[in-house]
């Protein structure tokens, strides 16, 4: 069984990021993961994408024309990649920033505003991981618990940033079971 | 009574294949002299360079590499930042380091690598049969400047002594001659310096030593001392130009 | 240890480290930049050397010195910064200096693009650089095998006294994937002091060692080139290295594919499986020394019908899968450049056209 998620926004929202964490998660899990950023001139312009893919055999093709999931931080990336996203996925919307719908009716919608959540907590520099937290309450593409993990793995160096980020965990679930 | 004269044991017995009345020979013997009074022939590597002086590996004894044109001061970095234990000289002619190897030289000084460069000046680019070099003399007539150089076009002879010297890294730059037994002299203390200052580990040295050669001006050995007194050595004015302290 | 998430070009630094190439010169290019980020801050970690050099082209020269001197060295770059360097590995193959490259490509030919390719093929097996020279060529298509064959090259290329190069691509530099680090190699380049600038005092004779490509004596020259034409020809023989997949089938069709669009073919072959129809595929592990025996052989098959070397490039790898099979089966060639890679999709429907197209 493969699955792939789709994350992309602008540069800054720590998308490549929240690949990582959840690529860290799929290994914990002894899956086969593979992350692939967008490392081409548009990484200059400000928008940023990565793709995560998850097995749990070897890995074969690193190129997906269309993946499982998406999750969209910003508009022009739910314009581009909604369309390509596969029947009965999870498209992930940060309504703060996205006023519009992913326009599918064969995808499970998840409208969650987490720019506006982040802010609420103290920084909008959360907002990428309210909406893994989201994204991986509603898909269950990893145990939450793992995920969360990864979460604090990530910032254990980082007190403030932590403790701010397993609100930001919680947050996220919550606006996603609602 | 003993010998009171014999080739030094870092040269060997190979007979040169370079021109009469050029300075190669000279210059390689002081760097053999140098290598003997500083006892490092077995720790020794020379950079052979592209020019007159590609077989050099054959008239010294110590460890030797050949570089491609231009790259000597690149291997010597290679050598000396791996096994900064043994000692490192380029030996490199005016179309190889101040033509193709510019960059590659002024990177080195630059990082201050700790190896020593000989730099011979004549110029001319002599192997390939007398073309016209970055050292080449305003109105000198080469084979590539059949009418003489001609500044307008390819600008003046660069000062390679004086170019490296205005880095900010502190290095031991000098430029000297052979052309007399008075310069020689101070041609071999300049190059034991340059070798002292690798040793202590303390910066990059380069001599820079004005030679001739008289097939490719054209000239018997005489007036091309001649020639190097009244012509050369205005320009490339001799001395120290930068110390490390 | 177990597993860890490590980036390609992260994981090709460490994988050098752990084989005791502590040396390491290289010149920024994208992509594969970071192996240089990693490494200045690891090798100071273990008293390694890490120098960022002034251009690709004194890179070539400091890893032929060091080299030279008997060290083990290594660098990367990517396919514009690899063709400044060809000069110089046409040096240390002629000096036959062991030392290894890491070729991360992106799309060209000129200044290209950023993104991954296969392109530089010709160049790292038949030449790039002058004269008559071979570089074992090792092609990854996955970051842990680039870790395999990163530890692997260095003892080949003092086994043989040759450079190596890792022919990677794009993807296989910037993705991350879990990888799992052998034990370190604990073996020291061997003999070096016989051959390689140690300096005199190393030797007990006290001779000299000249590393050198001038052979001004043609029949020097031409001694040499016996020499290395018999290393190549004995590593033709030794060090082939491939991968099958789905070969344990009546295929009708064999694709010839290596590193990561061996993979999207994998990917591709799984889905031709479902609806019916068999494809095997060799991947050739190593690019030089060329599987070609093996590729003959896998034509042989009575079921095979036809060849496609599928590829990121506009058909390079094609002839030599063509000499491979000696005109007994036909060989067509599917591939993009320029940074595209083709889909799982796109190769099926080329292989399905090529085949109804030879074979209906």
């Amino acid at each position: 069984m493969q699955k792939e998620v789709m994350f992309a926004g602008f540069g800054g929202q720590g998308i490549l990021s929240i690949g990582k964490i959840l690529a860290h998660a799929a290994m914990e899990e002894g899956k086969e993961v593979i992350w692939i950023p967008s490392y081409g001139p548009e990484m200059r312009g400000g928008t940023a994408y990565c793709m995560v893919v998850i097995s749990d055999r070897k890995i074969g093709s690193p190129i997906i024309k269309r993946p499982q999931h998406l999750v969209a931080m910003n508009r022009p990336s739910l314009d581009k990649f909604a369309p390509e996203v596969k029947p009965e996925g999870v498209i992930l919307i940060n309504t703060s920033l996205i006023p519009v719908d992913a326009g599918r009716s064969d995808i499970d919608e998840v409208k969650v505003p987490a720019s506006d959540i982040a802010n609420s907590l103290g920084s909008m520099r959360s907002a990428n991981i309210v909406a893994l937290s989201a994204f991986t309450a509603r898909s269950g593409i990893v145990e939450f618990d793992t995920m969360k993990q990864c979460v604090k793995n990530e910032f254990m160096k980082k007190p403030k940033v932590l403790e701010l980020n397993m609100l930001a965990v919680e947050e996220g679930k919550n606006a996603a079971v609602n | 009574m003993g010998k009171v004269f014999q080739k030094p044991e870092a040269m060997s017995s190979n007979h040169t294949h370079y021109c009469p009345g050029c300075t190669h020979g000279i210059i390689h013997r002081l760097i053999a002299e140098v290598i003997d009074e500083l006892g490092i022939m077995g720790n020794t590597v020379g950079i052979a360079p592209v020019g007159c002086a590609v077989l050099a590996y054959n008239y010294f004894e110590c460890d030797f590499q050949e570089a491609a044109h231009g790259r000597a001061p690149a291997m010597a970095t290679g050598i000396k930042r791996v096994r900064p234990d043994l000692t490192v000289f380029t030996y490199q002619g005016d179309g190889d380091l101040a033509s193709i190897g510019m960059g590659e030289i002024i990177h080195a000084a630059n990082r201050g690598e700790k190896f020593t460069t000989i730099f011979v000046n004549n110029a001319v680019y002599g192997m390939t049969g007398g073309q016209m070099a970055p050292t080449t003399m305003p109105n000198q007539k080469t084979s590539t400047s059949p009418f003489g150089r001609d500044v307008e076009s390819v600008g003046m002879p660069m000062k390679v002594a004086e170019l490296l010297s205005a880095l900010q890294t502190p290095a031991f730059i000098t430029r000297q001659t052979v052309i007399k037994p008075k310069y020689i002299t101070r041609t071999k203390k300049s190059i034991k310096k340059a070798f002292e200052y690798q040793l202590a580990n303390k910066c990059f040295s380069l001599v820079e030593v004005v030679s001739t050669c008289p097939t490719n001006w054209g000239m018997t050995s005489l007036d091309a001392i001649k020639w190097t007194e009244e012509t050369l050595l205005p320009y490339y004015e001799l001395g120290d130009k930068k110390l490390p302290e | 240890m177990g597993k860890i998430l490590m980036k390609g070009n992260e994981a090709i630094g460490e994988a050098a480290i752990r084989a005791g190439c502590l040396n390491y010169f290289a010149y920024p290019i994208t992509p594969q930049s970071e192996v240089a980020e990693y490494l200045s801050k690891r090798l100071p970690e273990v008293d390694g050397v890490f120098l960022q050099a002034e251009s690709e082209v004194a890179v070539a020269y400091m890893i032929f010195g060091a080299s030279g001197a008997g060290e083990r060295v290594f660098t990367t770059s990517s396919s514009p910064g690899i063709s400044l360097m060809c000069e110089g590995l046409s040096y240390v193959a002629c000096a036959e200096c062991p030392a290894v490259y890491v070729n991360i490509i992106r799309g060209g030919p000129g200044l290209g693009g950023i993104l991954p390719s296969q392109a530089d093929y010709f160049q790292a097996t038949k030449g790039g650089g002058h004269g008559d020279y071979r570089l074992i060529v090792m092609a990854p298509d996955t970051v842990q095998e680039a870790v395999e064959m990163v530890m692997r090259a260095f003892p080949l290329a003092e086994k043989y006294r040759n450079p190596v190069m890792i022919l990677g691509d794009g993807l296989i530099g910037q993705m991350m994937e879990p990888v799992e680090f052998p034990d370190h190699l604990k073996t020291e380049p061997s003999n070096k002091n016989d051959w390689a600038t140690t300096g005199m005092d190393t030797r007990k004779s006290k001779t000299k060692n000249i590393v050198k490509s001038l052979f001004l004596d043609p029949a020097e020259l031409y001694k040499k080139n016996i020499i290395l034409k018999e290393k190549y020809d004995i590593i033709k023989e030794e060090e082939v290295m491939y991968d099958t997949y789905n070969m344990d089938v009546d295929y009708k069709m064999l694709i010839v594919s290596y590193g990561t669009m061996s993979r999207v073919c994998s990917t591709a072959i799984d889905l031709m499986k479902a609806d019916g129809f068999e494809v095997g595929m060799l991947r050739p592990q190593t690019l030089f020394p060329f599987p070609e025996k093996e590729i003959f052989a896998a034509a042989q098959k009575e079921s095979v019908k036809m060849l496609a070397s599928i590829e990121m490039s506009m058909g390079q790898m094609v002839e030599d899968v063509e000499r491979s099979v000696k005109g007994t089966r036909p060989v067509e060639w599917y591939g993009k450049a320029g940074g595209e890679v083709p889909t799982p999709e796109e190769v099926i429907e080329a292989v399905t056209s090529m085949y109804n197209k030879e074979c209906a």
